[in-house]
């Protein structure tokens, strides 16, 4: 018998490849239409964040974490004014806290509705992407609205937020919360009970209790393994522990468990939205320590101690006492973490990210392994990557 | 040479005006039935669809057309030039062929022959051919894993929709066409057919490519499959030939168990409408259909479809070609 050799079939897939959520570049080594191995590549997308940081003020450092996960920008906000005011031993006025929350809790929502209608269209949903785009398109306008910008807000501040909420808006949000509910009931109406939705997701891409931990995996995709591990539970961080609302937990760890976390986790941002405004506290949204934050225009008119503080802020910055502090937030993806060294300076040391999209990319090649093509483009989009965060 | 006249060329002249009679409005139909799809799958996700050109975006189809034939037919270095251009002529011209047969009102045939659904059925699995030989010549793995799909694909629905045919066949007793037709002028094949003709439907979605069955050309995991490659007028044949395939076999569906133009009820009003409006209007359900089931549904996976094919659909149709064929045994009501 004559001897032949079986050379695997290999596809570049990405890095421009349309659901390869940004810029992924994996390389498949397929028998037939089974995938043997998927070997992802990251880089494409790095601009040395981590380093540009070292070199920026802590006000100027803060912008650079909207542009991390793109599609939830405050959440990470909140994971660096944190770290800082940590450091610096600030603490933050109830109201500033409060819309702290209620600003998270609309980025998880921006980030769920993208991760599930852009999942749903990996595994041939078209609508559902349209109909969540008219909802994130409510939602980023509330985010012009209070910051000036429809995603890369620069609200969050080190010692609370840049400014109160504009009139009315407090009302309009609650609107939205009202009617939202209706989006995610129509979104699961084309999805939840969808035969073909969930032939193509049940047992996909499963992930065990144990594999979960093992690969670093945290947030939603945690808890779809089984986990009720949620950070704004388990080390509550600017008054979540006022807040009633419960953990949705998944059983099987496959791509439709990813799917129904992420939609009951929506409902139940919701909850936390509608407690926030309504208990919404009033007073200043940010510490009042001049040394911190700057103070108000018309303060500065009349008080030469005013003037020279704000002189000092912006050129100089915030001089932040040395030490090293870890700041982990629940952000919408998972754990995003911020390990910030100072050494009293008013620049940084160290900022070093923690990515919670770089864990779970890693697992992409044991979930695919033994799956067909097409389940590689759903666990990719169950795995909610975005390549901002991940390629810092 | 009056010979010559009355025996040649006359009747080239009839068959070519025939043709031209025929395809004119077919491609008209296939350019506006692009602009019905952007338009109905935008109301269904809340958007407009194109109405910037022309009254009401109506001219759009139009600038599109016009836009591809100008584009440049870029054939990849490592691609086989002649097959790799004629894949998409083939495709485009057997969409086109196949309607030769179909009578779209009384008397109104090209062909009338004698074994019309056998010649539909031909050409109809002949169409993987333009798609195979697109993926082959590419030379994109992304083409190829199209191609190979889609050739597993059409050839697993191509015998469902076999069997459902002979259903009908046996029902009406001929292979014409008309003669198909005319045996439903009492009641429409969708009644004692119901459950082959959503078997026939969801067959043909698959046959022609479409939502939840497009496979071959997904674009969430080979981008464009079979087509990747292709730009210009060899898309825009591709594309064409997709959407007259989706207009041909709604006529099929149309002929086979709609009642073809027969109009809904044998009294006026109904007898006032021509046959040619009436099949028309038929298609048109179908083709509105096919356009949903795009927006509403996710896509299959490779096995399957596969599974669906051959588990599902072929027994059950070999299973109501038995019970047809026990039904107009056993009741006395087989056709003459």
């Amino acid at each position: 018998m004559a001897e032949s050799r079986i050379q695997n079939y290999s596809v570049n897939f990405g890095p421009q490849h349309p659901a390869a959520h940004g810029v992924l570049r994996l390389v498949l080594e397929m028998d037939g239409e089974v995938v043997d191995r998927a070997d992802p590549h990251v880089g494409l997308l790095h601009r040395g964040t981590e380093k540009l940081i070292e070199h920026k003020t802590y006000l100027q450092a803060l912008p650079y974490f909207d542009r991390l996960d793109y599609v939830a920008p405050m959440n990470q906000e909140h994971a660096f004014a944190l770290a800082a005011e940590r450091l610096l031993g600030a603490e933050v006025p109830p109201r500033g806290k409060a819309l702290r929350v209620l600003w998270c809790e609309i980025g998880r929502l921006l980030n769920h509705i993208l991760n599930l209608t852009t999942f749903a269209l990996d595994v041939g949903a078209m609508t559902p992407m349209l109909w969540g785009f008219e909802e994130r398109e409510k939602m980023m306008s509330f985010y012009e609205r209070v910051s000036g910008a429809r995603m890369h807000a620069n609200y969050f501040r080190v010692g609370g937020v840049a400014r109160d909420m504009p009139d009315g808006l407090a009302e309009d949000i609650e609107r939205f919360v009202e009617e939202f509910p209706k989006f995610i009931d129509d979104l699961e109406g084309l999805l939840t009970d969808n035969r073909i939705f969930k032939q193509r997701t049940v047992d996909i891409g499963v992930v065990s209790p144990e594999e979960a931990l093992d690969w670093g995996f945290s947030g939603s995709n945690l808890r779809a393994s089984g986990w009720a591990w949620d950070l704004r539970r388990a080390q509550p961080y600017d008054g979540y522990e006022q807040y009633d609302f419960d953990i949705p937990v998944g059983r099987n760890g496959d791509c439709y468990d990813r799917y129904l976390v992420r939609i009951h986790e929506m409902r139940q941002s919701l909850r936390i939205m509608k407690q926030v405004l309504q208990n919404l506290p009033s007073g200043p949204v940010r510490v009042e320590d001049n040394k911190v934050t700057p103070p108000p225009r018309a303060e500065m008119k009349t008080s030469m101690e005013a003037l020279i503080h704000h002189f000092k802020l912006f050129t100089e910055g915030v001089h932040v006492p040395a030490g090293e502090v870890y700041a982990p937030v629940e952000a919408p993806k998972g754990e995003f973490g911020v390990y910030l060294v100072s050494d009293g300076s008013n620049r940084p040391y160290r900022c070093k990210i923690r990515a919670p999209g770089f864990a779970h990319l890693q697992a992409l090649d044991f979930m695919s392994q033994g799956h067909m093509l097409a389940d590689v483009v759903a666990n990719i989009g169950s795995l909610d990557i975005v390549f901002g965060e991940i390629d810092r | 040479m009056a010979e010559l006249w009355t025996g040649y060329i006359w009747p080239t002249i009839i068959i070519i005006a025939q043709i031209v009679a025929l395809v004119v409005p077919l491609l008209l139909a296939v350019a506006y039935l692009t602009y019905a799809e952007r338009r109905v799958i935008g109301g269904i996700q809340l958007r407009i669809g194109p109405h910037r050109v022309g009254p009401f975006g109506l001219l759009q189809p139009i600038a599109d057309g016009l836009k591809l034939f100008f584009n440049e037919i870029v054939v990849p270095a490592g691609a086989s030039p002649v097959v790799y251009l004629l894949a998409p002529m083939l495709t485009f011209l057997l969409s086109l062929v196949a309607w030769a047969v179909i009578p779209v009102a009384d008397g109104w045939v090209i062909a009338d022959i004698n074994v019309g659904i056998l010649y539909l059925f031909a050409i109809s699995s002949l169409g993987v051919y333009g798609i195979i030989m697109a993926g082959w010549a590419s030379n994109s793995r992304y083409a190829f894993l199209g191609g190979l799909r889609s050739a597993a694909q059409m050839v697993s629905y191509e015998v469902a929709i076999g069997f459902v045919m002979i259903s009908v066949l046996m029902s009406a007793g001929t292979l014409n066409l008309t003669g198909v037709v005319e045996a439903q002028r009492d009641v429409w094949y969708i009644i004692p057919h119901l459950p082959m003709f959503v078997l026939f439907f969801i067959s043909v979605l698959a046959e022609t490519n479409r939502h939840p069955f497009d496979l071959p050309e997904a674009e969430a995991e080979l981008v464009a499959g079979y087509n990747v490659e292709y730009s210009g007028m060899a898309f825009a044949l591709f594309f064409l030939g997709e959407y007259a395939n989706m207009i041909l076999m709604s006529g099929m569906v149309t002929t086979l168990f709609l009642g073809g133009w027969l109009p809904l009820f044998a009294f006026p009003p109904f007898t006032w409408i021509p046959g040619v409006i009436w099949f028309a209007l038929k298609v048109a359900v179908c083709l509105f259909i096919f356009i949903l089931t795009r927006a509403a549904l996710p896509r299959y996976r490779y096995d399957q479809l596969m599974r669906l094919g051959w588990k599902v659909f072929l027994p059950l149709s070999l299973a109501w070609v038995v019970i047809t064929a026990g039904a107009l045994h056993v009741f006395g009501w087989l056709p003459q």
